[in-house]
C-alpha cells in the first residue's frame, strides 16, 4: 500500500470543493430561493480559504506526486483570484436582490470556478493545469447562460461555448506536441528538456499552440472574438466575475508555464507575447471608441488591460513579473469598482446599459459621478489615482528590459484609451440629464465607494502592495 | 509490425492526428450550418488529440500519455454535455440552431 499524499498544501482548494458540494445539496433540498444565504455563504467560505492560504504563505511545497505546488507566487496569485470572486459575489447578491432572476447555483458555480482557477494558479505539471482549467472554463460557460429565458445571455453561453472549447482544444494539441517532443508532462522535467533551447521544434510548436489557447482565456487580441459579446450577454455580475478572476488566474498561469518550464525558451516565445500585446493595446484602444453599449465598452477596456499586463509578461524579468502582479491587483479594484456602477444603473426597475444613460449623474447622484469618475481616471493612468502606479511599474519593466517599441505602443495606446474613458466622465458632467438612475443598494454603494478609495489609497502607499507583489515575482525564479 | 515501406511509424500518427485536428478547426470557421456540425467538429479536436498523446505515449514507452488521454476523454464527454445544454437553453428562446441565426449581438 502507498503512502496517502500530504494533504497540507491543498487544504485550501479541498475546502472550497467539500463546501461546493454541501451548498449544492443544500440549495437543491431546501425549499425557497437560497441564493442570497449561499452567496453569501460562499463568501464567507472563501474569506476562510483566503485566510488559510494567507496563513501558509511562505513555504514552498509540492504534493499529489509533484502535480500541485505552493510558493510565494501561487499565495499572491491565489488570494487575488479570490479577492476577486468575492467581490464580484457580493454583486451577485445584490443584483439577485433587485433583479428577481436568482438561481442559487449562481454561487455554487462561481465557488467551483474559483476551486479551477486556484488548481491552475498550482499546476506543476501539464495534466493538472488541463484539468484546472477545464473545471474553470465549464462552469463559466454555465454562468455565462445563467440567465436562461434571456435570449442574448444564452447566445453568449453559445458563442463563449464554442470558442472555449476550440481554444482548450488548441491548448491540448499544443500540450501533446510538448510531451511528445519532451517526453515528460511535469513543469521541473521540461524545464530541464528545454534548457537546450531552440533546437526542438517539436516543443516549440507546442508552445505556441498553448499560448494561443491560454491567450484564449485571457481575451488576447486575436483570440478576443468571443469577448465583446458575451460581456454584453451575460448578466452584469457574471460579466464582473469574467473581466476579473478568469484573467487573474490565466495571466497568473501565463507566468507560471513559460517562466517556469518554457524559461530556457525566451527568446522564442517572446516575440510571440510582444505581437499578441501589441495586437491587444491597440485593438483595445481602438476598437472601444466606436462602442455605445458600457458592458461592451469595458470589454474592449480589459482586452486593451490584458496588453498592458502581456508588455510585464513579455520582458521576461523579475520586474515585469512584479509589475504584472502589481497591476492586476488595481486591475480588479477599477473593474470591481466600475462594474458596480453598471449594475446600479437602472431606470425605473429596468438594467440600461448605454453610455447615454449616464447623462448629467453628476447632478443626478453626485457620488456616484464622483467615485466613476476618479475609477475612469484611474483606468485611463492619470495621477494621482492608483492606475498610474500599475502602468508605470509595467512600462518601466518594459524599457529596462530592451522592449521599447512594446513600451511606445504602450503608452500611445493608452492615451488612444483615455479618450473614452475621459468621454464617459464628459458625458456625466457636461451634459444635459438623462432619466435620473436608482439609488444603489448599500452593498454596491460600498464597493463604488471603497474601489475608489482604494485607487486613491493605493496611489499613495503602493509599497506594501508592491513588495508583496516582488517576494511573489521572486519565487517565479528559483535559484 | 510489418517492416519496410508499409510499417505505420509514430509520424503516420502524427499526420492522421493533423489532419483531424485540422479537420475539427475548419468545421468549426467554414461551417455555414446549425451548431451541431459545431459540437462534432470540436470532439473531433479533442480525438486527434488522443492519437497524439497515445501514439507519442507508445513511442516514448512512458504511461502518462495515456493517463492524459483518459483525463481528455471525461473532461470531454462533461464539456459536451454542458455544450448540449447551453444549445438546448438558446433554442428553447431563439427556436433554431443554425449558426446564422446566433447574431443578436454583432461581432
Amino acid at each position: 500500500m502507498t503512502a496517502l499524499p500530504d494533504f497540507a498544501p491543498a487544504l485550501p482548494e479541498i475546502v472550497l470543493l467539500i463546501a461546493g458540494m454541501v451548498y449544492l445539496l443544500f440549495g437543491v433540498l431546501r425549499d425557497e430561493d437560497s441564493t442570497q444565504v449561499l452567496s453569501w455563504a460562499t463568501i464567507a467560505i472563501m474569506a476562510v480559504a483566503g485566510v488559510m492560504i494567507y496563513r501558509a504563505s511562505g513555504a514552498t511545497a509540492t504534493t499529489f506526486g509533484g502535480l500541485f505546488l505552493v510558493n510565494s507566487f501561487t499565495t499572491y496569485a491565489k488570494l487575488l483570484t479570490l479577492l476577486g470572486a468575492g467581490l464580484t459575489l457580493v454583486m451577485v447578491n445584490s443584483w439577485a436582490h433587485t433583479a428577481g432572476t436568482a438561481r442559487f447555483e449562481i454561487p455554487i458555480l462561481v465557488l467551483f470556478s474559483t476551486v479551477g482557477m486556484l488548481l491552475m494558479i498550482s499546476a506543476n505539471d501539464l495534466i493538472a493545469l488541463y484539468v484546472g482549467l477545464e473545471l474553470q472554463s465549464l462552469s463559466l460557460y454555465v454562468l455565462a447562460a445563467v440567465h436562461r429565458n434571456d435570449l442574448r445571455a444564452t447566445e453568449a453561453g453559445v458563442k463563449y461555448f464554442v470558442l472555449g472549447a476550440l481554444a482548450s482544444g488548441l491548448l491540448l494539441y499544443g500540450a501533446s506536441l510538448v510531451y511528445g517532443f519532451a517526453g515528460t508532462t511535469t513543469f521541473a522535467g521540461l524545464a530541464e528538456a528545454t534548457k537546450g533551447g531552440a533546437d526542438n521544434i517539436g516543443v516549440l510548436i507546442g508552445i505556441v499552440f498553448v499560448i494561443s489557447g491560454l491567450a484564449f482565456k485571457v481575451s488576447a487580441v486575436p483570440f478576443h472574438m468571443w469577448t465583446p459579446d458575451v460581456y454584453e450577454g451575460a448578466p452584469t455580475p457574471i460579466t464582473a466575475f469574467f473581466s476579473v478572476a478568469p484573467k487573474i488566474a490565466g495571466l497568473a498561469l501565463f507566468l507560471r508555464v513559460l517562466y517556469g518550464p518554457f524559461g530556457p525558451m525566451l527568446a522564442q516565445w517572446q516575440q510571440v507575447i510582444e505581437a499578441i500585446a501589441i495586437l491587444s493595446m491597440a485593438w483595445g484602444a481602438i476598437a472601444a471608441i466606436a462602442q455605445r453599449n458600457v458592458k461592451r465598452l469595458m470589454a474592449y477596456s480589459s482586452i486593451g488591460n490584458l496588453g498592458y499586463a502581456l508588455v510585464g509578461l513579455a520582458s521576461g524579468t523579475m520586474e515585469g513579473a512584479r509589475g504584472l502582479l502589481f497591476f492586476m491587483l488595481i486591475y480588479i479594484l477599477m473593474n470591481v469598482g466600475t462594474f458596480a456602477c453598471i449594475l446600479s444603473m437602472r431606470v425605473n426597475g429596468k438594467p440600461v446599459e448605454d453610455i447615454s444613460a449616464l447623462s448629467g449623474l453628476s447632478k443626478t447622484r453626485p457620488l456616484t459621478a464622483l467615485a466613476l469618475a476618479a475609477l475612469m481616471f484611474s483606468m485611463s493612468g492619470i495621477p494621482p489615482l492608483a492606475g498610474f502606479w500599475g502602468k508605470f511599474y509595467i512600462f518601466m519593466a518594459g524599457v529596462n528590459a530592451g522592449l521599447y517599441t512594446l513600451s511606445v505602443v504602450g503608452v500611445l495606446s493608452s492615451a488612444v484609451a483615455a479618450f473614452y474613458y475621459l468621454r464617459i466622465i464628459k458625458v456625466m458632467y457636461f451634459d444635459e440629464p438623462a432619466p435620473a438612475l436608482e439609488t444603489p443598494d448599500t452593498s454596491t454603494s460600498i464597493l463604488i465607494g471603497a474601489a475608489s478609495i482604494a485607487m486613491l489609497l493605493l496611489f499613495i502607499v503602493p509599497s506594501p502592495i508592491a513588495n508583496s507583489a516582488a517576494v511573489a515575482a521572486k519565487s517565479l525564479f528559483p535559484g | 509490425m510489418i517492416p519496410g515501406p508499409l510499417a505505420i511509424g509514430l509520424g503516420h500518427y502524427l499526420t492522421v492526428a493533423a489532419i483531424l485536428f485540422t479537420l475539427g478547426i475548419f468545421g468549426i470557421f467554414l461551417n455555414r450550418k446549425n451548431l451541431i456540425v459545431i459540437m462534432m467538429s470540436i470532439e473531433l479536436m479533442l480525438l486527434a488529440v488522443n492519437i497524439n498523446l497515445v501514439a507519442f505515449s507508445a513511442a516514448l514507452g512512458d504511461l502518462v500519455g495515456q493517463v492524459f488521454t483518459m483525463l481528455v476523454l471525461t473532461v470531454a464527454a462533461a464539456e459536451a454535455a454542458i455544450g448540449l445544454a447551453i444549445v438546448v437553453v438558446f433554442y428553447r428562446n431563439r427556436r433554431s440552431i443554425e449558426v446564422e441565426d446566433i447574431n443578436r449581438m454583432k461581432g
